[in-house]
């Protein structure tokens, strides 16, 4: 019994025991200081259904050697321009979403491409000119927001005409779309089907992805690229590859980010969305150079647990309202956290 | 021995770790000037007792040891390596540590170097102290001469040659006046053989002048050449201690081995000079940094094992690694009458040419990986095997039970010694890791096969297996075969022919029935 506890420990990590401790006693306590737990076991799951992709987006970079994708805002640029080009061209409900992915991916591919061929010339610092390329590319963005050729009323700012705002409400677009789509409640808790289902759809499409031919070339120049070129494989193609599709999930990811949270936001917004991503799967057991379908979600799981129940609980264990003082401790806490924890592969 | 109290006395070490017992009641006891020479297979303990003796960290962190360390009579105790540097115990490890951008002077003194007071340092303290380079110079000299070597001083160490190195990090600690004990733990495993033979001379010297001396090799030879006693251990036993002059190298490797193994040359080797040409490289040259590859023409026949030998820095390594397309290389190479594109590892290994690396850990295998994927990989994407076909061909599924199956096959086959397929590469010893890597070739069914250094760094029993596996494939499966070895010996045991390459030329081509003499004149041949 006690080896068998020891190799749990081992194979699960202590650190993500603690972690899974720590959120269950979060929803232990919440009832016993008065907090609405059906409700929060909702929020925690609609979370998870909106960042989930973002997370997933992590993973065929990791399989390929190029690290965690701190230039994740690239992706969500994409996705982006695909949202806000939909509600241009006048498409509406449903549609809208279709269409903003259909937009999207052209670009998400071309950025993909162009970030791919980067970091296939600076091996070794990915990480590092990755953060940068997301940076530079949010502040490049920030400026083509105003100039672009945006007239949509609701999108643009009221009295100028032109130039889009920070937030733009999906109402009546794609707000819920896939949260609705075949929605479940139980008693006060409701679950996000639709949401939950794509992410199903793409977590199985990449598994099953890493289990091919080619996907097993990823995992391998990732693992000794040395090797690999080797074998015969091209490594930077393959690097290409991974970039690419590590992009396009990002832009996915952020169309559904936004019809869970029911606004687009532009401008700064994107800058912000790498790091929480980069910690989940952290957190869920990847290290730089692996990571599985169930580090993503399991990491997100927990991340979005504990930054969506600390604040509440907290709230109302101390009778002051400090939610988001303490949403943004707990957040970037787990993110200092799980950057300590990087673990790079054996040479 | 001597009723004087020996200089070192190690009594009834025993160390376990976590429960897995690595050394086991070990006894051993030397003389001032003495020379020891402490042999045994990879994991036989010796590294382990060096360490307890050292006072290395990772002994404490894993729960100390058992027994006593007697130095001059006193029980001594080392917490840490300072204490036992103090004692007068020094140790050259088998990775230089060395700063590579300073000269070797600065290397052999550094942090003890001699020191003049300036302004500054009355005003300020000794630590803005100015170095005495004459001194130091002078110091670093003394203990360069006291080895008997050539060694520029003002040398930066990382212009130096590889045995250089060696003999810088020597120097250091035998520039330390208290020194009464050194522990040179595989210092020749790198050098050239002139130059193991400059280190074995001051090893004689420094003996001469009272210095104790551990030696532990793996060239056998040389431990008969300078040691007055041989410790032999395996599996954390002492299984003999003589003196060196009442054992020789058969009775050792008997010893280490607890198994006979066959040193005799090959007496089966085929020449066969009928035979047709399998590949033709003509004028090849290779940009190979420390293996440069000039002009290398060569005819390898079908069905042969041909060996390809010469001293470190040669070439030799560089004519598989180019002809394979690991770096740049030009000139003219055919298979079987095709040409083979150079430059281009894909097109090598489309046209079933596959490749043994010498760089095990940084070519050879993925070290996080299971075996399964180590050994079925370059097969899967080249050959397409092991994969199943869904949709038309468009998804190509991994198929993990035939990953499974050839695993395990050359796991029986080859006596891989591992917990199961599903094992890390990583975990392995270095005898096994090879092992790995000759499946990996073996399963890609190639018609040519080029292996480097297949026995660097593994001990004697995985050694004969290994080359073993490799004359039996090419006997069995009529696999044309290129070896590359440092060692002439492994060599004339496996190879029906040895071409010796020196200064990035072929010297000259014998059958390996042929004396070693003749091929030890065509290796420090000068050929133009």
């Amino acid at each position: 019994m006690k080896e068998k506890m020891a190799s749990f420990v081992a194979s699960f990590g202590l650190p993500r025991l603690i972690i899974t401790g720590f959120l269950l006693a979060l929803f232990i306590l919440a009832p016993i200081v008065g907090v609405d737990l059906p409700m929060q076991i909702t929020n925690v799951i609609n979370r998870f259904s909106w960042n989930a992709i973002l997370v997933l987006a992590m993973v065929p970079m990791v399989h390929s050697g190029c690290g965690l994708n701190f230039g994740l805002p690239l992706g969500i640029i994409s996705g982006l321009l695909g949202a806000t080009m939909s509600l241009e061209f006048g498409f509406t409900g449903p549609m809208s979403f279709i269409m903003a992915v259909v937009i999207s991916t052209p670009f998400a591919l071309v950025l993909g491409m162009g970030y791919g061929a980067l970091l296939n010339r600076i091996k070794g610092g990915e990480m590092m000119i990755a953060t940068y390329v997301g940076f530079s590319s949010v502040s490049f963005m920030c400026m083509m927001w105003l100039l672009l050729p945006y007239h949509k009323a609701d999108m643009v700012w009221g009295l100028a005409g032109k130039g889009l705002r920070t937030t733009i409400s999906l109402e009546g677009y794609y707000d819920k779309v896939l949260s609705n789509f075949l929605q479940i409640n139980i008693g006060k808790v409701s679950i996000p089907v639709g949401a939950l289902l794509l992410f199903a759809l793409l977590a199985f499409a990449m598994w099953a992805f890493l289990h091919t031919k080619t996907g097993t070339a990823m995992t391998a120049v990732g693992s000794n690229a040395t090797f690999a070129k080797a074998a015969g494989i091209k490594v930077d193609k393959i690097r290409m590859l991974s970039v690419v599709m590590s992009t396009w999930l990002a832009a996915i990811g952020i169309l559904v980010y936004e019809q869970g949270f029911g606004f687009i936001q532009l401008y700064m917004a994107p800058f912000y969305m790498a790091l929480p991503a980069v910690s989940a799967i952290l957190i869920g057991g990847a290290s730089v150079n692996k990571a599985t379908i169930m580090n993503v979600i399991l990491g997100t799981f927990l991340f979005q647990g504990i930054v969506t129940m600390t604040p509440t609980v907290m709230n109302s264990v101390i009778h002051t309202d400090m939610s988001e003082v303490i949403r943004v401790i707990a957040s970037n806490g787990m993110i200092l956290y799980a950057l300590t924890r990087r673990s790079e592969v054996t040479r | 021995m001597s009723e004087k109290t020996p200089l070192l006395e190690m009594k009834n070490i025993r160390k376990d770790f976590f429960g897995n017992q690595v050394l086991t009641d070990i006894n051993l006891t030397l003389q001032e000037g003495e020379v020891l020479g402490l042999v045994g297979e990879n994991g036989a303990g010796k590294s382990t007792l060096m360490k307890i003796l050292f006072g290395m960290d990772v002994i404490r962190d894993t729960g100390g040891y058992e027994g006593d360390i007697l130095l001059n009579g006193q029980k001594v105790d080392f917490k840490t390596p300072f204490e036992a540097l103090a004692a007068g115990i020094g140790m050259v490890h088998q990775e230089f540590s060395l700063i590579p951008g300073f000269t070797a002077t600065e290397n052999i003194l550094l942090n003890r170097e001699p020191k003049k007071k300036s302004v500054v340092s009355e005003i300020f303290g000794e630590r803005l102290d100015v170095l005495n380079r004459k001194e130091m110079t002078a110091k670093s000299d003394a203990a360069i001469r006291k080895m008997g070597v050539q060694i520029d001083g003002n040398m930066v160490i990382h212009d130096m040659p590889v045995g250089h190195k060696q003999f810088t990090e020597i120097a250091r600690e035998l520039s330390k006046d208290q020194l009464k004990l050194l522990i040179l733990d595989e210092p020749t495993a790198v050098l050239t053989e002139k130059e193991a033979e400059a280190l074995l001379d001051s090893i004689r010297g420094m003996s001469a002048q009272g210095i104790a001396v551990i030696f532990i090799t793996h060239r056998l030879q040389e431990i008969l050449d300078v040691c007055d006693k041989v410790v032999i251990m395996r599996d954390g036993y002492v299984v003999e201690d003589v003196p060196s002059g009442e054992t020789n190298i058969t009775e050792i490797t008997r010893k280490m081995v607890g198994r006979a193994v066959d040193t005799a040359a090959a007496t089966d080797i085929r020449n066969n000079p009928d035979a047709p040409i399998a590949m033709s490289i003509r004028k090849l040259w290779v940009d190979m940094p420390g293996e440069t590859v000039r002009n290398v023409s060569l005819d390898v026949r079908e069905g042969e094992i041909l060996g390809i030998g010469g001293l470190a820095g040669q070439g030799k390594l560089g004519i598989p690694n180019g002809i394979m397309g690991l770096y740049d290389a030009g000139g003219e190479v055919t298979l079987r009458g095709k040409k083979v594109p150079l430059n281009s590892p894909r097109e090598c290994l489309n046209a079933s040419m596959a490749f043994v690396s010498e760089d095990r850990r940084g070519v050879g295998l993925l070290l996080d990986e299971t075996l399964e994927w180590n050994i079925a990989f370059p097969a899967m994407q080249i050959q397409n095997k092991f994969l199943k076909n869904y949709l038309g061909g468009l998804v190509k599924w991994r198929d993990e039970k035939a990953i499974h199956d050839v695993t395990q096959r050359y796991i029986d086959e080859l006596a891989i010694k591992c917990t199961s397929s599903k094992q890390k590469a990583k975990e392995l010893s270095g005898g096994n890791q090879q092992k790995v890597c000759l499946a990996k070739a073996f399963a890609l069914e190639p018609g040519f096969l080029f292996v480097s250094e297949p026995t660097r760094g593994i001990d004697v029993g995985a050694k004969s297996l290994v080359l073993n596996a490799l004359k039996k494939f090419n006997r069995e499966s009529g696999v044309t075969i290129v070896m590359i070895s440092s060692e002439l010996e492994e060599l004339r045991q496996t190879c029906d022919r040895i071409a010796i390459v020196s200064g990035g030329r072929v010297a000259g081509i014998l059958p390996a029935s042929e004396s070693a003499e003749q091929f030890g004149l065509l290796m420090v041949s000068q050929v133009k």
